[in-house]
């Protein structure tokens, strides 16, 4: 009877697992997923019409064993980068990628002579 | 030197920034899928109205120019479209393929009934899933593709009178 318990309760956590597993995924996706009809608002924050198809295609997909990189790249084929919040980078979007480093070395390199220049003095 | 340097960087910093702002606030923020012109629609897969056969690509293939129509009877631009999609039915080189979007079957055929029937094919989405391969983010929207299926032109909203000139034009050159 208590291994039947034992096993029960190791099948029930392993179900709680991996269907909060299955949550996290889903969410992280749709989070990153612009509403096309809505002002400011992720398909994950949405209940409009488009918010809710884009949830069922997404939950679909991740049932098929896609990637979470395989649907942004079928929604982008589909909608353009506009619909991904998180946008890969590419040659129109280098220098927004590219340009918080830039500035912190360039910070870096005039704190660096500033610093230099006091000490000669 | 050092404050020729510095001077300098921050002149290109100021540039920069005001290019920034130039650039972002003439660009239109507004959605559209003009991009999505020239590119080939692949893995079509509709389920037809009146059976369970599956429209596919070969199917589309058949065609000089499809024109999808995305319509559902509880949308009021989709009557405002309806006589212009009649009027296109009568184009020679052009089959219209009309996919019903989320909606009950028996409001369709009183839809299609009360208004005629402007189809060559009619397919049915009832969870609306089909239609995210087309990139539809609400109806009325139509896709103008020619035999290669690639897409011609998309028209978001119902057909207006202009949409119809350029349609007819195009199947007819």
């Amino acid at each position: 009877m208590r291994l039947k318990t034992i096993i029960f309760f190791i099948i029930l956590n392993l179900n709680i697992a991996s269907a909060e597993n299955f949550t996290l995924d889903l969410n992280k996706v749709l989070k990153n997923l612009r509403c096309l009809v809505c002002q400011g608002q992720s398909v994950a924050d949405s209940n409009s019409e488009f918010a809710q198809t884009i949830k069922l295609v997404v939950k679909d997909q991740i049932k098929e064993g896609k990637s979470e990189k395989e649907i942004y790249n079928f929604l982008v084929e589909k909608y353009g980068e506009w619909i991904v919040y998180k946008p890969p980078l590419n040659k129109v979007n280098f220098v927004l990628w590219l340009f918080p480093y830039l500035v912190f070395v360039i910070g870096g390199v005039v704190i660096f002579l500033l610093l230099k220049k006091r000490n000669n003095h | 030197m050092q404050k020729k340097i510095i001077k300098s960087s921050i002149i290109l910093f100021i540039i920069f920034i005001i290019g920034v702002f130039f650039t972002g606030l003439n660009k239109s923020s507004i959605y559209d899928t003009k991009n999505l012109v020239g590119q080939k629609i692949t893995n079509i897969k509709l389920e037809r109205f009146n059976n369970n056969r599956i429209i596919t690509e070969e199917d589309l293939k058949k065609n000089d120019f499809t024109l999808i129509n995305f319509w559902a009877s509880w949308c009021a631009p989709c009557r405002v479209e309806h006589p212009i999609l009649l009027k296109l039915n009568k184009e020679k080189n052009l089959k219209l393929l009309g996919v019903n979007f989320k909606d009950k079957k028996n409001n369709a055929l009183k839809f299609l009934r009360d208004l005629g029937n402007p189809y060559d094919d009619l397919a049915r989405d009832e969870l609306g899933k089909y239609s995210i391969n087309f990139g539809i983010y609400g109806i009325p929207e139509s896709i103008l593709i020619n035999k290669d299926l690639v897409i011609i032109k998309k028209f978001i909203g119902p057909i207006s009178q202009n949409d119809y000139t350029y349609i007819k034009n195009t199947v007819r050159e």
